[in-house]
């Protein structure tokens, strides 16, 4: 490893090709920056750093000893092993180079949201995500609502440990991985802090309509939303003039929210008053329909994103996309076309069609 | 709308309106439903007659009533008989109190419409395939029917004819010659009415095939972005408008400005125009632009009432006007064309890119070319005929009029249109045969009672509001005029339906109608219910009217909006709303009638609903 890669770096610093580097989803929150969309603001811990942290601390030498003549069917040993070697490394320090950066990026990310000591969500990104099984690798660790630069280093190290859970020893035998071979990445994101949340297709799923983009939303955290607790409000816009066509405004009886004690979303009764009200409104609808957009453009295919509007942010850039992947409904169906695939009609052909076919009366 | 089937009044079961009557004398006979024989009884109940409310939004005339009986042959005959529509024969027509229904009448013979399709390929491919070179023959003949007209001399019955009659031995009378004129006149109103229909079916039929394809691929699409990407086309419609523009900056030019501007009558302006040189090349340039273009009509051109810019040079001089206090306020009166094209530009090649096959592409393309090529022959035929022939005939029966009115058979020239046209032939005959003859006529003591009469006949009607429709509604309506142009479809006939239900018009909040152009702004309703009164509005008003057309066009300057009672998204309003970039919601049944001036009410053109706030 190059003395000259970075041990933190901005997820706008991140790209598709910072995958080794960052892991794969940080990288994608690189892409996304940098495609124009607005995402809740953090850094990656890099792989470098990850490395760095093992060979500083000696941390290196006492995992190959742990790790010496484990057997991945040894369930007790491999326990041992695991809760041997995550001791050490939740215990070491970082270097003060590190520890200093990741204190200063986190301060600065602080700065940019406005907030003190802005809760964080800490979240492991993996560098072998296309690795069959590679939830079993032990790279999915996620912590959410983490306060303060220590609680920050503290998590950065447990996602650095959660490398190391019995199974994913286990499975890296099993692989014939060696330890050394799998690197992680950690994102130190900002929670948003949805006043109104949810999800939007850009392609109606009622119909696959492809010129629509269809957005759910109800107040607070988007759980009640990806959850179906409760009927979202909903709105259909034109995605080649950004209009609005249609909203439906439901009544939501419940919403998440922080609770304030355990610092968790919680799910809460929405005040009766708010109940009816519009969870989005309409220039948020557009903002987001022309991110959804954008993000269509850039992957080349419909896609199912998630959303929130955070309060914590100025009102005019408070739009977040948090997360989006392929829509696979209807991507995955023959598109059902107005002409014949493989036949070539005229236009008299088109034009007999329509007259015999006719307008529906009722 | 749901699965239930529509449900419409009973035909025969429509009530005459106490002290009307009798009122079917004033039709022709084959208008009316009737149960005197069963078999026509029948058909007459099975079909669905809507109210074509788009091109008749009061009950016809007697005399007027001359356009309906020549598009009822003129598209019918093309349909069934000339190109050879597969699943659809003509349109059927009756009158009910006044009020025009029309019913598509559909093929059911499977083997016979099998038969139909191929000559339909054959004969209306040949008219898709060669559409350019025989519109441009289409507007020679056009041109040749409306110089015949304009030549058209109706002569008045001398006392003694003229010496020439003997030393030329011209061997025929001035009487025979009205009889001939008049005969002349209606000929040249059916074959221009032949040649209306000529195109604007095939037409259609593009245009509605690319809104079919685009609704396939993309179920939500709204009609408007449909029409949007067959804008930016230069038709002759916006030309009238370009002319007053034109003057309206020549005026400014040649300094003359303050006295086009001066609030006076068009005499008057004349008059002081006239002797100094700027003032005289205005005046020039004033009369070159009045033929053909101020044969704009008012209205829709299919009433008799409906007055030609030349027949009031009052209402293109008060858009002048508005034209110079934009000049002079420093504001551009182009229209943006160049954003227009940019934007549909844009849109096209966006769902393009949104089709997923490359057939689809393909088929995208091609069916987009075809609807470009009919538009302009759709837009253009309205100023051929509805404006610049129907107005200069109008004015010709006016001089027929004057004739019956000078010998008593009308109290009037205005009371001619109370006649049918074989009725105003029976009065020619009667009043040059007892001119002939040197006795009097029988006609001022048969036709003024008559007319009297009628005319409070036509007051009942007016009160009467007539259904949307009745009889039994089909499935699916295949014939391409109906299906576009009275965008009879369910939302407009249940929103209409809803209004009627409500019964008081002052408690209805809000009114729907199609979506005709896109964007969504409040502000305070102008109700105008002529171009006269376009004058009255004020910068950002709402317009609402009955219709527009492009005598209407300066009344866009001002407006942020507009709203009609009738039109589909191809209508006027909603084609130069969207050009303007403004919204429009269009074909609502009743705007002018719910909304008052002075109301704060929504528009939504992107949805087609208006929200009224009293």
């Amino acid at each position: 490893m190059s003395q000259s890669q970075p041990l933190v770096c901005w997820f706008q610093e991140c790209n598709k090709d910072s995958v080794p580097l960052v892991g794969g989803k940080n990288s994608s929150l690189g892409e996304l920056i940098n495609a124009g969309i607005r995402v809740p603001p953090g850094f990656a811990i890099t792989t470098h750093a990850y490395r760095r942290f093992l060979a500083d601390g000696g941390v290196e030498d006492k995992i190959v000893e742990a790790m010496a003549g484990l057997d991945h069917q040894d369930t007790a040993a491999l326990d041992r092993a695991s809760a041997e070697i995550r001791e050490i490394i939740e215990s070491c320090p970082f270097s003060t180079e590190l520890e200093d950066q990741i204190a200063d990026y986190y301060r600065k990310l602080s700065k940019v949201c406005g907030l003190p000591a802005t809760p964080v969500a800490v979240r492991s990104s993996a560098t072998a995500e296309d690795l069959p099984g590679a939830s079993f690798a032990g790279q999915q660790e996620t912590f959410l609502w983490i306060r303060g630069a220590d609680q920050v280093l503290e998590h950065v190290r447990l996602c650095f440990s959660s490398l190391f859970t019995s199974r994913a020893i286990a499975y890296r035998i099993e692989m014939g991985f060696d330890y050394s071979e799998v690197a992680i990445s950690v994102g130190i994101q900002k929670m948003a802090n949805s006043f109104t949340a949810g999800v939007m297709f850009t392609l109606n799923p009622a119909n696959g309509d492809r010129s629509m983009i269809v957005i759910d939303s109800n107040f607070g955290f988007g759980e009640s939303v990806v959850s179906g607790e409760v009927t979202p409000d909903n709105f259909r816009v034109d995605k080649v003039s950004l209009d609005i066509l249609e909203k439906t405004i439901s009544q939501k009886q419940i919403y998440y929210t922080l609770a304030p004690a355990e610092h968790c979303a919680k799910k809460f009764e929405l005040p009766e008053e708010r109940q009816g009200l519009q969870s989005l409104i309409d220039e948020d609808v557009i903002e987001l329909a022309k991110m959804g957009k954008v993000i269509e453009q850039h992957y080349g295919c419909p896609q199912d994103i998630e959303w929130a509007v955070d309060k914590d942010m100025p009102k005019s850039g408070s739009v977040f996309i948090l997360q989006s992947r392929p829509e696979t409904v209807w991507s995955c169906k023959k598109p059902d076309t107005p002409s014949e695939p493989g036949k070539k009609k005229t236009a008299m052909d088109h034009i007999l069609a329509s007259i015999m076919t006719g307008k529906k009366l009722t | 709308m749901g699965n239930s089937k529509l449900q419409f009044p009973d035909p025969h079961g429509v009530e005459t309106i106490a002290g009307t009557e009798g009122w079917e004398r004033m039709y022709p006979y084959q208008y009316q439903f009737v149960t005197d024989d069963p078999e026509r009884e029948a058909y007459e109940k099975g079909m669905f007659w809507f109210y074509d409310g788009l091109h008749y939004p009061e009950p016809s005339y007697p005399f007027d009533i001359i356009w309906d009986e020549a598009w009822f042959l003129a598209l019918s005959q093309f349909n069934t008989r000339i190109f050879s529509v597969p699943p659809v024969y003509g349109v059927d027509h009756r009158i009910i109190n006044g009020y025009i229904y029309i019913s598509p009448v559909p093929v059911t013979d499977p083997a016979e419409i099998e038969e139909r399709v191929g000559h339909f390929m054959e004969r209306a491919g040949y008219y898709y395939q060669n559409w350019n070179e025989l519109e441009a023959k289409w507007v020679k003949k056009l041109e040749d029917v409306i110089s015949q007209l304009e030549n058209l001399e109706i002569p008045t019955l001398p006392d003694m004819e003229d010496k020439s009659v003997v030393m030329e031995g011209v061997g025929k009378s001035k009487g025979y010659e009205l009889l001939r004129a008049y005969d002349k006149l209606i000929d040249l109103g059916l074959l221009c009415w032949q040649y209306h229909f000529e195109f604007l079916n095939l037409g259609y039929a593009a245009y509605v095939t690319f809104l079919d394809f685009c609704q396939k691929a993309f179920p939500d699409i709204p009609l408007q972005r449909v029409t949007q990407m067959v804008s930016g086309i230069d038709v002759i419609m916006y030309r009238p408008d370009e002319e007053l523009k034109k003057l309206a900056r020549a005026a400014v030019d040649l300094g003359i400005d303050n006295v086009v501007n001066n609030g006076k009558g068009w005499e008057e302006v004349k008059a002081e125009l006239t002797g100094s040189s700027a003032g005289d090349e205005w005046l020039a340039a004033f009369e070159k632009a009045r033929y053909p273009w101020f044969w704009t009509s008012t209205g829709t051109g299919w009433y008799h009432h409906d007055l030609s810019w030349n027949d009031d040079l009052d209402i293109p001089l008060a858009s002048i006007r508005i034209y110079i206090d934009k000049i002079k306020a420093g504001a551009s009166i182009d229209r943006p064309m160049d954003e227009v094209i940019k934007e549909r530009d844009r849109i096209t090649s966006e769902y393009q890119a949104l089709l997923q096959t490359d057939e689809d592409k393909g088929a995208f393309e091609q069916l987009l070319g075809t609807a470009r090529t009919v538009f302009p022959y759709v837009e253009n035929h309205l100023f051929y005929v509805e404006h610049w022939f129907h107005s200069i005939f109008w004015n010709k029966m006016r001089e027929v009029a004057a004739i019956l009115a000078e010998q008593g058979f009308i109290e009037e020239v205005e009371d001619v249109w109370y006649l049918k046209r074989a009725e105003i032939k029976d009065a020619l005959w009667d009043l040059v045969t007892a001119w002939a003859t040197g006795v009097k006529p029988r006609g001022p003591k048969v036709w003024p009672p008559e007319i009297a009469w009628r005319k409070d006949v036509m007051q009942k009607f007016r009160e009467w509001t007539p259904p949307a429709a009745v009889g039994t509604a089909p499935e699916v309506i295949q014939e391409p005029f109906t299906v576009v142009l009275w965008g009879v479809t369910n939302e407009s006939l249940n929103a209409w339906a809803e209004v009627d239900a409500a019964g008081d018009p002052d408690s209805i909040t809000e009114l729907t109608g199609f979506a005709g152009s896109p964007g969504a702004v409040e502000g305070k309703a102008r109700v105008c219910r002529t171009v006269a009164e376009i004058g009255e509005l004020q910068e950002g008003e709402i317009l609402v009217a009955p219709t527009t057309s492009p005598s209407w066009a300066p009344a866009f300057q001002k407006i942020q909006a507009a709203v009609t009672d009738v039109g589909g998204v191809m209508c006027h309003a909603a084609i130069v709303c969207r050009e303007y970039g403004m919204p429009a919601v269009v074909g609502t049944g009743h705007a002018t009638s719910v909304i008052k001036t002075g109301m704060h009410i929504k528009v939504d053109g992107t949805t087609g609903k208006i929200i009224i706030e009293r």
